[in-house]
């Protein structure tokens, strides 16, 4: 009886709304898309400054302060297109960019976008298997935490939580390849120190092989990344408690445990599920560290091989690439987020 | 402390009573967050070993020439952490590298939380075009992978302590500035900068001194927790090995030490005490952070 006279006003709003909400919808992914547009116009423009007009000569930068004959300067102010006007340079970048040619790698001699798409699958792999493991303890601890607000095991997921946060990733990293890869005393090394396969493996032992590889990095990222997931959930969780709804629930004699999964977590997720994608720019750090630790074949690993030499038109592309990236990703996300929550994008 | 003193009545000495008497409300709350005051202990013992360490190890634990030791030594009651590749003392390093981790931190959080602060106060007095294309750049830096930029801007410019500080200071303004223009919005509302404007105050004057007072509580906060991002984010350049080579940091120690196979030889008291630091420094920053921002706005209810 009581569900029936909430469920009514609910209908009578939705009624007359949907037409006028489709076109909102519209006008809001409209919005959205142009904004996503010229954002990526901003990340190309940043791309071509950022290389050509901060203080030092790139191909001093390159050489690395090593001396170097008058010719050969010339020679790789030529081959990297430095003799040639700006305005001409920047047509001419802007032009490659949009066409996939991010040029010549300095140190591999290969294409820039050969090398990203080698190296996208591996980095898929890893960040994919954590992020859906560190979202999903994330929002599960969370839960749980402001669920029990101020209780023993609150305190102990929230410290916890901020320890890890607060741990660079890469030194996790370190200290899981000596305690779990060399092994300390009578523990022997468990997990491979790096890479991402022993080589020799076909089939379903290829599989787990990886699988074995892929072991370490993803508790360092989990490890590293879940806090801030937790953390949100927690807060989103303890601002939906104080509300009528959820004392009308109660009042219903609904328990305690149908009252959060039913009504307080589904409310409490729709704010952490932007959180979640906004904080990619972050993951994307964790990715670059935990892949140079563990030598994993990905983009973080080839990020870190780029700017150790450096190999500036490398250090570019995968700039422009992970800018673009996260770019994209949260406008995803703000286009499907209207369809979790109607009160947006009207 | 209640009743209001006599002495003082002008309106210079009355301000300075008001603060006075908020100071001490705001450390009578302060001192509740037991969280708060363990990060607050830290902190003072971290900064009492930094500013002493020219006293307690001296400059010269840095020099490679003449080093105490033998490279690599385990752990010894002469070297309790062992020594380093060139070896040198690893505990006088790590107390020596809490100088440059604390600084470059420090200043790339004032930095960051200054141009943070100044876009939000103007973007928020200033709606309109300005205040559109400014929170539009905020809006894009915030969704920007903040440590590739960091890592792009000190690739391209010289190996210093400078640079770092930029590339930290430059790419993690966004967070602050939202914060600073939602407040500035929440302050310019209220009729008595209204009643300013009546009298005369111009766009400096409501800013400078109507505006900035009220945000600066939240700006303390948002340095406090700032300082912490910005001493991992030392810690990650440096490890990239885009600090500065000729200075010793935390993160550096960590780069040598990956460099000098610390890994696969399994030599962990390298390792660990340089993390430790900045982890312990990290979160004790991150717990004053959130004390201040709860004692500020008890309504988050975020510092258990």
């Amino acid at each position: 009886m009581a569900a029936d006279v909430t469920s009514v006003p609910v209908e009578e709003t939705a009624g007359p709304g949907t037409g006028s909400s489709r076109s909102g919808y519209v006008r809001y992914v409209g919005g959205k898309l142009g904004g996503a547009v010229v954002s990526l116009l901003a990340v190309l423009v940043t791309g071509f400054f950022l290389f050509r007009l901060i203080p030092g000569d790139p191909v001093k930068t390159m050489t690395g302060g090593r001396p170097i004959s008058t010719a050969q300067l010339a020679e790789y102010r030529r081959e990297f297109g430095l003799d040639l006007p700006l305005w001409e340079q920047f047509t001419d970048y802007c032009g490659k960019a949009l066409t996939g040619d991010l040029g010549t790698s300095y140190q591999f001699r290969a294409p820039v976008i050969d090398k990203i798409s080698e190296a996208l699958p591996n980095t898929l792999l890893l960040t994919g298997t954590a992020f859906v493991l560190y979202t999903a303890l994330g929002m599960f601890l969370g839960t749980r935490s402001a669920w029990r607000n101020g209780s023993l095991s609150d305190r102990f997921n929230t410290g916890l939580a901020l320890t890890l946060y607060s741990v660079p990733s890469f030194w996790l990293g370190l200290l899981l390849i000596i305690v779990f890869s060399v092994g300390v005393g009578p523990i022997p090394g468990l997990f491979p120190t790096g890479g991402m396969e022993s080589g020799d493996k076909e089939g379903f032992a290829y599989v787990l092989d990886v699988a074995h590889h892929l072991v370490l990095p993803v508790v360092t990222l989990v490890a590293v990344e879940y806090g801030q997931t937790l953390l949100v959930t927690r807060s989103a969780l303890l601002d939906e408690m104080g509300s009528d709804y959820l004392t009308t629930a109660r009042a219903k004699g609904l328990r305690d445990d149908l009252v959060r999964r039913r009504h307080a977590v589904p409310n409490a997720l729709l704010p952490t599920v932007t959180l979640v994608f906004v904080n990619l720019g972050r993951t994307v750090a964790g990715v670059i560290l935990v892949e140079t630790v563990f030598s994993w074949p990905g983009l973080g690993g080839l990020f870190y091989q780029a700017l150790s030499v450096p190999d500036l038109p490398l250090v570019q592309g995968l700039f422009l690439f992970f800018a673009a990236a996260v770019i994209v990703m949260n406008t995803l996300a703000d286009l499907v987020y209207p369809l979790l929550d109607p009160r947006v994008g009207r | 402390m209640t009743a209001p003193p006599v002495a003082g009545t002008g309106p210079r000495a009355l301000a300075w009573q008001r603060r006075r008497r908020s100071a001490v409300r705001f450390w009578a709350r302060y001192r509740t967050h037991r969280a708060g005051l363990v990060g607050l202990a830290a902190l003072g013992l971290f900064a009492l070993v930094a500013l002493t360490a020219p006293l307690t190890v001296g400059s010269d634990v840095s020099s490679v020439t003449d080093a105490p030791g033998q490279p690599l030594e385990s752990p010894s009651a002469q070297f309790p952490l062992g020594t380093d590749q060139f070896g040198r003392n690893l505990l006088g390093l790590v107390v020596w590298g809490a100088r440059v981790s604390l600084l470059v931190g420090l200043l790339a959080a004032v930095l960051s939380v200054a141009i943070g602060a100044v876009v939000g106060i103007t973007a928020g007095h200033f709606r309109g075009a300005y205040g559109t294309v400014l929170m539009r750049v905020t809006d894009w830096f915030l969704v920007m992978p903040t440590l590739v930029l960091a890592i792009a801007l000190a690739t391209v410019m010289s190996r210093s302590l400078g640079t770092v500080i930029l590339a930290i200071g430059v790419t993690t303004w966004p967070t602050t500035a939202r914060l600073v223009r939602a407040q500035t919005l929440a302050v310019e509302s209220r009729p008595y900068i209204e009643r300013a404007r009546a009298l005369g105050g111009g766009h400096w004057h409501v800013m400078s001194r109507h505006v900035l007072p009220n945000v600066m509580p939240l700006v303390l906060a948002q340095t406090t927790l700032m300082v912490s991002s910005s001493i991992l984010a030392e810690a990650t350049l440096a490890f990239l090995g885009l600090g500065d080579p000729t200075v010793v940091s935390w993160g550096g120690l960590l780069q040598d030490a990956r460099e000098a196979g610390a890994v696969s030889a399994g030599d962990w008291w390298y390792l660990v005490p340089p993390g430790i630091a900045i982890a312990v420094v990290a979160l004790a920053f991150t717990l004053c952070g959130r004390a201040v921002e709860s004692v500020l706005n008890p309504r988050l209810g975020v510092a258990g």
